[in-house]
């Protein structure tokens, strides 16, 4: 019975339905005008409940997820734009699976961390935190290419929202500049969609992909994808937004801005640009690797010299990324696949590191490594999972961050052995900036320390932080839960390639 | 049944985090020492079975990663090397574990140094049990990384934490060689698992490769990047700078991670890989060089040192360097030998310091000891055994294993043979001579700190003393016990397809028929050095400074460290700093965001601001632009016309 039902679509609207269900709840206030707390714990809980039932649903779906299948499952299309051809299709592969996945995880553990940092406008918070789930797992499973890029903007939209309203103080110049950079990167996409409709006449995905572009074309249409997906990734030079954004933005934001919205660049270069543009994706290997590697020599030292520690760790995000855009770009199996477990491990492992560093701001309210210090005495526990999360980030063998590296860099010296050695001193450079941050925020002596009132983790964050660890581990240990699901769509990506 | 060998740690690891968080240290200290002593009498066992009655065992195994055709496995491999290195691991790790009860007795989070002892015990047994080099490398950053949270231990003291830090970065550098060479190897013979990888060795032996017009050979390419991450892992020369700060960490961890068994993983790693690296002679050759150069190297510094732990530290790093060149030199069998003998005098004679460390309420400057052997006898005479193994006096265990590798040197007749036999006697004479100078700057002559500091010297309770006491058996024993099967008649049955001598590389062939004197030579080195010894520091006590400025600059060459640690600040860690804060203030701030973003908006308000000059609000102005316009227009028109 389960089989005829929408279900996809019904994934995709069950947190819009939530964010609707919130809009119904009021606000009771008091005489003295405050909100009153019961209210705002409804709220949250129907948000937190409206996301827990996402992430178990998309766990229904990948259970019943076939690995073996070469066309699309849980296909849906309803006419939507008939005189364009443009139709509501959504559907599912071994590629966005992950993805969607990552993002319902992701969401209930935002929502958690939220319960007490976000303060004022509580509703509007959680209802642009469901929509921004909406999109997002739309975007993931689009099969037209319209539909996609509706959703791909339309993301942007309560995430400018979340940085703006709920940001820090420099809120404003950190919108503006996420705003101009996407806004280059958009402008061309469109561009590109159009001269793809015009030229084939279906808006269609998958019969776009049977469109043989010329050279010519290619060479200009991969350009017109290829800036709206560096600026999300974010490659070298396009990444100076990531760091204000991610210093701007609140925990959760954070947490989603890494986790998975830098997912969508290199999820649109697999599914878009390689397919498509399989000669000009060959054409510009060469200055893709380029870019990959100096970003991540180059943020690498960057991350070495903040003193934000939220800085420090959006550009060892930029670092990690050039591992993606490296593996996908190296047309073979170990570094499709190395890119995209990179990026699943990426997003639990930085969303972890932000959560981490929402537990401390919230306590000390401050972000500067050099008035941190000595968390292993004060907050013992945490100092363990941070220390986990670092080691997940430095990439160590038996966490998920090792996992990535190691097939990106197989690929790559399969390709070009110098693109692999480059890429290697990341073990080193990753190495020096993280327990540099580790040691200044666990180790040492703070210098106002009596100042905090510090606790360690109370038992909202211990469930939220425990989860992370074993997921870190888990697929460190059993990779192959995530790889499984990628075997199909990697070999069609690159029988396009033969 | 022996794969618990490798687990029964871990769940010591895991159980004793736990129960420490809850309860107090007791049963921590029962859970992880009653998996410790299991796992190493399990491990006992297995030795027998496996290594002496030649049974087979099928470890266990499971997928780990399956890209493409790249593979890995979790899989568990029991042959004799592993069966000695899971002995030698086990039984030294359990020993340390019962002497931190005594010797933490007094630190508030015991359970966290239990659970890390085990967690490293595991990563070490991850290690030597490996079937492919992809879970080898998981051990090899396991073991790493255990060694920097023990290092960093006590994480208020500043100089902890930056050992510890540095002992990872540095072994980093090590590690960033051995993953490069996987995957190079994994390059070349498509596969990463042992067994593949040795069969195919043979017929990639004249592959080459071209780099830059250099021909470069593949087997030499992916042995020497290998041969870097144990250069990092067994702090050879060069990469050695982390070993001696690691002794910031608590003494059990030196004696365990830092004397028995991480450092000597380099060691184990080249003989796992024999079949391999006795392709490559030339980076044999290297490992001989760089073996023998620290050996030499490492023992000069320790000279000159008054920590008591750093001095045995730098007899480590020498000690290591003597496994590396009968590595070098095709002797594998010899180097294992001394790997074992060493890994139990060694780490008595650390724990031995630990004792002395801990009676002395942590005093670790020899120069404010003295005269203690009436209030540690026990420990004076434990060190006096490790010493007289190190130093290689007859029928201890250093004797057999040392001796056999000078003899090695010796017999291998070839220029590097001979240096590295050079370099060994030399280092000889000089380990000698500090291991006594240690012994006598400790226990002999006055008491030179605090009265009442030797007051309150006493000597260890039992728990710290029992553990000597085994290792001191093994520090006696294990050469003459091991001797006829690790290096003996039948040591290619005894090691059986564990390690691999290519034809032509048998120095260890004729290493027993080397002339009386080369023999003889190793005991009359110790003895000149115990004499040289005994005249500066009990004889003529005024000798030592005379000697050090009538050498000065050689004096102040070994007293710091030959200014490695000076050399790399100044040419890497600065720089890193420096070039650092300038891509962020420079590149990212000026030029990026200058020309990005910043740029655009500011450029887009000048330009606005002169757009804005043209709306003047005159009528007349308006009227005379939309003139222009017009004729603008009919020019365009009339244009078009005329080319239709």
């Amino acid at each position: 019975m389960i089989e005829s039902w929408p279900i996809l679509s019904i994934l995709i609207f069950l947190p819009i339905f939530g964010a609707f269900l919130i809009l119904l709840i009021p606000n009771k206030i008091n005489q003295e005008g405050e909100i009153l707390k019961n209210s705002t714990t409804n709220i949250k809980l129907v948000s937190l409940w409206t996301s827990i039932m996402t992430f178990l649903m998309t766990l229904l779906l990948s259970l019943k997820f076939n690995y073996t299948e070469k066309q699309y499952q849980f296909i849906e299309f309803y006419e939507w734009v008939p005189s364009l051809g443009i139709v509501y299709r959504v559907g599912l592969d071994g590629l966005s699976l992950p993805f969607i996945v990552l993002t319902a995880f992701l969401v209930p553990i935002c929502i958690l961390c939220s319960w007490n940092t976000i303060q004022h406008k509580i509703k509007e918070f959680m209802i642009s935190f469901l929509i921004l789930e909406a999109f997002i797992i739309g975007m993931f499973s689009a099969l037209d290419i319209v539909v996609f890029y509706i959703f791909f903007e339309a993301v942007l939209i309560p995430m400018f929202l979340i940085i703006g309203i709920w940001g820090g103080v420099e809120r404003i110049y950190a919108s503006f500049k996420f705003f101009l950079y996407t806004l280059l990167g958009s402008v061309l996409m469109l561009i590109a969609i159009i001269y793809i409709i015009g030229t084939t006449g279906t808006s269609d995905l998958i019969q776009v992909l049977d469109y043989d572009f010329s050279k010519t074309e290619q060479l200009l249409l991969f350009l017109g994808f290829f800036f709206s997906f560096a600026v999300k990734v974010p490659m070298w030079p396009f990444h100076t937004w990531l760091p204000d954004a991610h210093v701007q933005a609140p925990t959760a934001g954070s947490i989603i801005l890494a986790g998975i919205l830098l997912k969508m660049g290199g999820y649109g270069f697999l599914r878009f640009s390689l397919p498509l543009f399989p000669d000009a994706s060959l054409f510009y290997q060469p200055y893709i690797f380029f870019l990959s590697c100096v970003a991540i020599v180059y943020t690498s030292f960057v991350a070495f010299a903040q003193q934000d520690i939220k800085k420090l760790i959006a550009y060892s995000s930029v670092a990690h990324m050039g591992f993606v855009t490296i593996g996908i770009f190296c047309f073979n199996t170990q570094g499709l696949d190395g890119a995209v477990f990179q990026m699943v491990s990426h997003g639990i492992i930085s969303g972890a590191l932000f959560l981490a560093i929402g537990v401390i701001y919230e306590r000390t309210h401050t972000r500067d490594i050099n008035k941190l210090g000595d968390f292993a005495t004060t907050m013992p526990k945490y100092s363990v999972f941070l220390m986990f999360f670092t080691l997940g980030s430095v990439g160590l063998p038996g966490t998920s961050g090792f996992i990535g590296e190691v097939l990106v860099l197989i690929g790559s010296w399969k390709v070009n052995p110098l693109v692999a050695i480059i890429s290697g001193f990341s073990l080193i450079l990753g190495a020096i900036y993280m327990l540099r941050f580790y040691r200044k925020i666990s180790f040492g002596i703070s210098e106002n320390q009596d100042k905090y009132e510090i606790h360690d983790v109370n038992i909202r964050e211990f469930m939220i932080l425990i989860p992370l660890v074993i997921f870190i581990i888990l697929f460190g240990i059993f990779p192959n839960i995530v790889l499984n699901f990628l075997k199909v769509p990697h070999f069609l990506i690159l029988e396009t390639f033969k | 049944m022996y794969n618990l060998i490798i687990f029964l740690p871990l769940i010591g690891a895991i159980l004793s985090w736990i129960l420490g968080n809850r309860f107090s240290s007791i049963p921590t200290y029962i859970v992880s020492i009653s998996c410790l002593f299991l796992s190493m009498i399990i491990s006992w066992i297995a030795f027998y079975d496996i290594a002496i009655l030649k049974n087979d065992f099928e470890g266990a195994s499971l997928p780990w990663i399956n890209s493409g055709e790249f593979k890995a496995l979790w899989e568990f491999n029991f042959d004799t090397l592993s069966c000695v290195m899971f002995l030698v691991v086990n039984t030294v790790s359990a020993m340390v574990h019962l002497y931190s009860v005594g010797y933490m007795s007094h630190d508030k989070s015991k359970s966290r140094f239990m659970a890390y002892l085990s967690f490293f015990t595991f990563a070490m047994l991850m290690l030597v049990s490996s079937n492919n080099l992809l879970q080898l490398f998981f051990g090899w950053e396991g073991v790493g990384v255990a060694s920097y949270l023990l290092i960093g231990f006590w994480y208020n003291k500043k100089s902890a934490t930056s050992a510890a830090v540095k002992a990872f970065l540095v072994n980093r550098v090590g590690d960033l060689g051995f993953i490069l060479g996987l995957i190079f190897v994994y390059a070349y013979f498509d596969t990463i698992m042992f067994e593949r990888i040795f069969e195919l060795a043979p017929s990639m032996m004249d592959v080459s490769i071209v780099v830059f017009n250099n021909k470069l050979n593949v087997i030499e390419l992916s042995c020497f990047l290998l041969f870097i991450g144990a250069m990092g892992k067994s702090a050879q020369l060069f990469l050695h700078t982390w070993l001696p700060d690691a002794m910031e960490g608590p003494t059990p961890v030196s004696a365990l991670i830092h004397a028995a068994t991480m450092v000597t993983a380099g060691v184990f790693m080249v003989c796992k890989l024999s079949p391999l690296f006795e392709y490559a002679p030339n980076v044999l050759t290297f490992i001989t060089l760089i073996g023998a150069l620290t050996a030499l190297f490492a023992s000069t510094i320790a000279l000159t040192q008054f920590d008591i732990k750093r001095v045995i530290a730098y007899s480590t790093c020498s000690q290591l360097g003597y496994m590396f060149f009968a590595v070098g030199l095709s002797a594998y069998p010899a180097a294992m030998f001394h790997l074992t003998t060493h890994a139990f005098f060694k780490a008595l004679l650390f724990l031995g310091a630990g004792s002395v460390i801990h009676g002395l309420s942590n005093e670790q400057d020899m120069r404010k000891m003295g005269g203690c052997f009436k209030k540690l006898p026990v420990t004076y005479i434990l060190i006096w055994i490790g010493s007289l193994a190190l130093a290689g006096i007859p029928f201890f265990a250093g004797y057999y294993s040392k001796d056999m590798i000078l003899e090695v040197a010796f017999a291998s007749d070839s220029q590097i043979g001979y240096f590295a036999f050079i370099c060994g006697c030399l280092a000889a004479v000089l380990t000698a001579f500090y291991s006594w100078r240690l012994i006598y700057l400790t226990f002999h002559g006055d008491f030179k700190g605090n009265k009442s500091t030797y007051d309150k010297i006493h000597e260890s309770p039992l728990a710290m003393l029992l553990p000597l006491f085994v290792l001191a058996f093994g520090a006696v024993f294990s050469g003459w016990f091991f001797k006829e099967m690790f290096i003996g008649v039948n040591w290619d049955y005894f090691w059986s397809n564990s390690i691999f001598i290519l034809t032509g590389n048998e120095a260890i062939y004729k290493a027993h028929n080397v002339p009386k004197w080369v023999k003889l030579l190793p005991i009359v080195l110790a003895i000149i050095g115990i004499s040289i010894a005994t005249v500066f520091y009990v004889l003529i006590p005024d000798l030592p400074s005379r000697v050090s400025k009538a050498f000065r600059v050689l004096h102040t060459l070994f007293y710091n460290k030959w200014y490695f640690d000076e050399i790399y600040n100044y040419l890497f860690v600065k720089p890193i700093k420096i070039f650092s804060v300038f891509c962020w203030n420079i590149i990212d701030k000026k030029i990026i965001d200058g020309i990005g973003p910043n740029g655009i908006s500011s450029k887009v308000f000048s330009l606005s601001k002169i757009s804005s000059k043209i709306h003047t609000g005159y009528v007349y102005h308006y009227s005379f632009s939309m003139f222009i316009g017009l004729a603008l227009l009919t020019l365009i028109l009339l244009y078009n016309l005329q080319v239709n």
